[in-house]
């Protein structure tokens, strides 16, 4: 607890860590530049050059651009509708008063705790009844907003805007829709970038329910990704080059918004 | 007209003396009144058609003999449930969950507070090093699984090759109870470690400092701090850390199911990693009978609620 700069023990103890949870990455991409004939036995940690030749081959085994598209087209959808349903709740429950609003809270918060996942079948039975099955509809409706979300919303706006403001506007005659969107909206926005990555990386890994409900014409990534590995014969170089070329796009975002990622993380921790 | 009733938290704490608007409208009275209840309305309409209802009716379909497709049901009462107490597969389904539960959580809290203490040194380079503590977390789960299938591949996956360097057997990951338990567990201790280290971390940092510097006049090691200070008051967050890996862990479905190749879901040819969440699967998706996967289902919720409960208790107790 002093200010002293640590040992190399702790550097060393830190670097293995941090190569260790970096290695499966690697390893991906290290089996993906390969040929599928070499991965008898002797292993070195030098990539081959046949990256480029196996990834054309996912390109031929699976819709890989179109579950792409797929996924952005669903962790993007899913991740705004997120973000402005929980804070506009979130804003209500912070700063409105209302009839039951203490009720009402306490109830969203208790559904933190319900594994909402295990009521996959009927959910099935609905979309199949609404012609949705094997649609983006099915994937992107039910998150549309979470209980995730509205909590931790209404945990930062409590203390992010001062009552008076909220009140100002209504004297000024601004409706409670207008005070949300010019008052709450721009001061919610640290929490809810925050709220706007987790939700896309959750909704981006997300992986039980798609696999029910689409199919491998029309998959997210994730499903695609499933479709690759589950032939008979598991062709590695092939399977990993699908994995490594999965997960470039996440490794972007993360060298791009860790510090961010990291910080929330940690937040999230304290307030919870 | 708001504020007549009785508030949450924070009661009284500003609008008690401020003046009435002068002038009210019915229009703003009506917008004051009605537009709360819009605001939250999504989530509680979204929940209850999303969350709730398909909970409940998940029991009502446990009570039929309901076939993918069937116009007419029969209804048969709690047999699907007798059934399912009588079901080995079942048993040996929740078996593997509780043992890949087990091999997952206890060593990942033990390493993510030797590295939130590594953390919480003053380093160079500080978010760096969290930066690259949290990287599995970004992973996706999909790609992470094949990979790890790989590297336990019983021929020639990497840890065997390096188990082997050392003498030791190579190990067939796949066919082995235990072995395909820890293969499961390793993947889920390399995702969410670092993740938990943060959070340890947060909670380590916000331990005031006067109490080391108490301790630092009374002479008291590093060591010794870290054992009569730190960890006593790390109690809750470890807790939290607990509770939060039970409700996910019982629920594991990806690792064990992407773990078998050729894309089978029945957790091994003897169902040696076959999880409750997988045979839930295997039942409705793949054997097609929705009532008894339904029941499946429930018990695991009861489980997982029981489970969950019994932790916030032992939380609230540690936290007095």
């Amino acid at each position: 607890m002093t200010n002293r700069r640590p040992s190399f023990l702790v550097y060393g103890l830190l670097g293995a860590f941090v190569l260790g949870s970096a290695f499966p990455f690697y390893w991906s991409y290290l089996v993906a530049s390969r040929d599928n004939s070499v991965l008898t036995g002797d292993f070195t940690l030098i990539p081959g050059g046949n990256f480029i030749a196996n990834a054309s081959r996912v390109f031929d085994s699976i819709p890989f651009w179109k579950a792409l598209g797929n996924s952005f087209i669903v962790s993007g959808t899913v991740t705004l509708s997120v973000v402005l349903l929980s804070t506009l709740a979130g804003f209500a429950f912070a700063k409105l008063r209302f009839r039951g609003r203490g009720v009402l809270f306490l109830f969203v918060v208790a559904t933190l705790a319900v594994p909402t996942q295990l009521g996959i079948i009927p959910l099935y039975m609905a979309m199949a009844e609404f012609g949705w099955a094997g649609e983006l509809e099915a994937v992107i409706v039910p998150n549309l907003v979470t209980a995730f979300g509205v909590f931790w919303m209404r945990q930062y706006l409590v203390d992010a805007i001062p009552d008076e403001l909220v009140e100002a506007a209504r004297m000024d005659g601004c409706s409670l829709w207008r005070t949300f969107w010019h008052v709450a909206l721009p001061a919610a926005r640290p929490a809810a970038a925050m709220l706007g990555v987790f939700t896309f990386m959750q909704s981006w890994n997300d992986f039980l329910w798609p696999l029910v409900v689409l199919n491998a014409d029309n998959p997210t990534l994730q499903v695609a990704l499933e479709k690759l590995q589950s032939g008979y014969y598991v062709d590695y170089s092939l399977v990993l080059a699908g994995t490594t070329l999965a997960t470039i796009p996440v490794l972007i975002v993360f060298l791009v918004l860790g510090r961010q990622i990291v910080a929330g993380v940690m937040q999230g921790a304290v307030k919870g | 007209m708001t504020a007549t009733l009785p508030e949450v938290e924070d009661r009284g704490r500003a609008n008690t003396a401020r003046p009435r608007p002068p002038r009210r409208h019915r229009l703003s009275n009506l917008d004051a009144k009605v537009s709360p209840y819009l605001f939250v309305a999504p989530f509680f309409v979204l929940f209850g058609a999303i969350g709730l209802f398909p909970l409940l009716y998940t029991a009502y379909v446990s009570l039929f003999d309901w076939e993918v497709g069937d116009d007419e049901p029969a209804f048969i009462g709690l047999e699907n449930f007798r059934t399912l107490v009588a079901d080995d597969q079942f048993w040996n389904a929740l078996f593997n969950t509780f043992s890949i539960f087990l091999l997952s959580s206890a060593p990942q809290v033990v390493v993510a507070v030797v590295i939130a203490a590594l953390l919480n040194a003053n380093l160079r380079a500080r978010t760096g090093w969290r930066m690259g503590v949290l990287l599995p977390y970004v992973a996706s789960l999909v790609a992470l699984t094949i990979i790890f299938g790989n590297l336990f591949g019983p021929q020639y996956g990497l840890v065997n090759d390096v188990l082997g360097l050392v003498g030791i057997e190579p190990i067939d990951w796949q066919a082995s109870t235990f072995g395909s338990h820890v293969a499961i567990a390793s993947m889920v201790n390399w995702r969410w470690t670092g993740y938990n280290a943060l959070i340890i971390l947060a909670a380590m940092q916000a331990i005031p400092r006067d109490v080391y510097e108490a301790a630092v006049v009374d002479g008291a090691s590093a060591l010794r701090q870290f054992f009569s200070i730190t960890l006593p008051m790390l109690k809750p967050t470890l807790i939290f850390v607990i509770v939060t890996s039970t409700i996910g862990g019982l629920q594991i479905f990806t690792e064990p199911k992407l773990f078998e190749p050729a894309g089978g879901s029945g957790g091994g040819t003897e169902h040696q990693y076959q999880t409750v969440v997988l045979y839930l699967y295997q039942s409705a998706f793949q054997g097609l009978d929705l009532g008894y996967a339904s029941a499946i289902a429930w018990v695991l919720f009861l489980i997982v609620i029981a489970v969950a409960g019994l932790n916030f208790l032992i939380t609230r107790r540690a936290v007095r």
